[in-house]
């Protein structure tokens, strides 16, 4: 129990990160949970921010943090839009069964 | 200090182990509720080490309005109960070991530039550095966001802009065989479309063709 430094949240925020892209590739069951990954991986990068922010006194950290969490709102609202168009069309939304593209 | 480890060190083991269940739980709904467990969290987290402004709105934007959303979508497309079989089919467990490699690599990575990285000694010469601590943390991001961030924020406004008008765009859809009510049909109609006035003799009746 050593004193809490810039270096305790970094890990954190590695941690949250991995778990995060290991969560993109584990799903295959449907595309929401790919989705709750991406916002996982956003929160990892928002815990750096804030991290640096604090421990170096520059604010600036803070207000991109600010600007991210924006752009995460909208990137869940057009994705999840994407999804109900896709399902409406289709009937699922299981990763193995979308191969309109060939990919 | 030894509350701000302890306090620490809870809060983070409880991301870390929802942020597991997220990608592990076998119900969707289930990953959404431990999300939600995840960005409380985190958003102490925020609270503790004095980014109050931040932690605050997270809870506002990612619990009350990103979450809800993602539940929303999960109850509506009825997904929920969808078995989860990622040991059972053969080719989709094939990403498995590729997924676990990529990240554990990642993660190696960012530990050794975390243990090998020191401070830059006039790093603390920033112009914008906010070191009193005379104002609260909403009252110094103010300062900053709506005069040297200004731009960036408004820019940041038409970005909501347009994804709110693209989520509306992408979901609408025209439904045929509806009857809608149609204010310009019923505004616009005249006396002689709905009314005849019919000669009708004594004791003959009228024969209504309908």
């Amino acid at each position: 129990m050593t004193d809490i430094g810039l270096g305790h949240y970094l890990t954190l925020s590695a941690v949250i990160f991995s778990i995060g892209i290991i969560g993109i590739f584990l799903n295959r069951k449907n595309i929401i949970v790919i989705l709750m990954s991406i916002e996982l991986i956003l929160l990892a990068v928002n815990i750096n921010l804030v991290a640096f922010s604090i421990f170096l006194g520059d604010i600036a950290g803070q207000v991109f943090t600010l600007f991210i969490l924006t752009v995460a709102a909208a990137e869940a609202a057009i994705g999840l839009a994407i999804i109900v168009v896709y399902y409406r069309n289709s009937g699922t939304i299981r990763v193995e069964e979308i191969n309109k593209l060939k990919g | 200090m030894i509350a701000h480890s302890i306090f620490f060190y809870t809060f983070s083991i409880i991301a870390v182990i929802s942020a597991i269940m997220v990608t592990v739980s076998k119900n969707t709904v289930h990953s959404v509720f431990f999300l939600i467990l995840d960005f409380i969290s985190i958003s102490c987290l925020f609270i503790m080490i004095g980014a109050e402004f931040l932690g605050m709105i997270m809870l506002i934007v990612y619990v009350g309005a990103v979450a809800v959303l993602f539940l929303f979508v999960v109850m509506m497309l009825n997904v929920a109960q969808q078995k989860n079989q990622w040991f059972a089919s053969e080719e989709s467990s094939g990403h498995i070991p590729v997924g676990l490699i990529i990240s554990t690599i990642i993660f190696f990575e960012l530990i050794i530039v975390i243990g090998g990285w020191k401070y830059k000694p006039d790093l603390f010469d920033l112009n914008n550095s906010v070191n009193n601590f005379s104002v609260s943390n909403t009252h110094s991001l103010g300062q900053v966001l709506y005069t040297d961030y200004i731009h960036v924020f408004q820019l940041s406004g038409m970005i909501l802009l347009v994804a709110m008008i693209g989520a509306i765009v992408l979901t609408f859809r025209q439904r045929t065989g509806v009857k809608k009510q149609s204010y310009i049909k019923q505004i616009s109609r005249e006396r002689s479309e709905g009314v005849e006035v019919l000669d009708i003799e004594t004791n003959k009746g009228v024969k209504i063709d309908d």
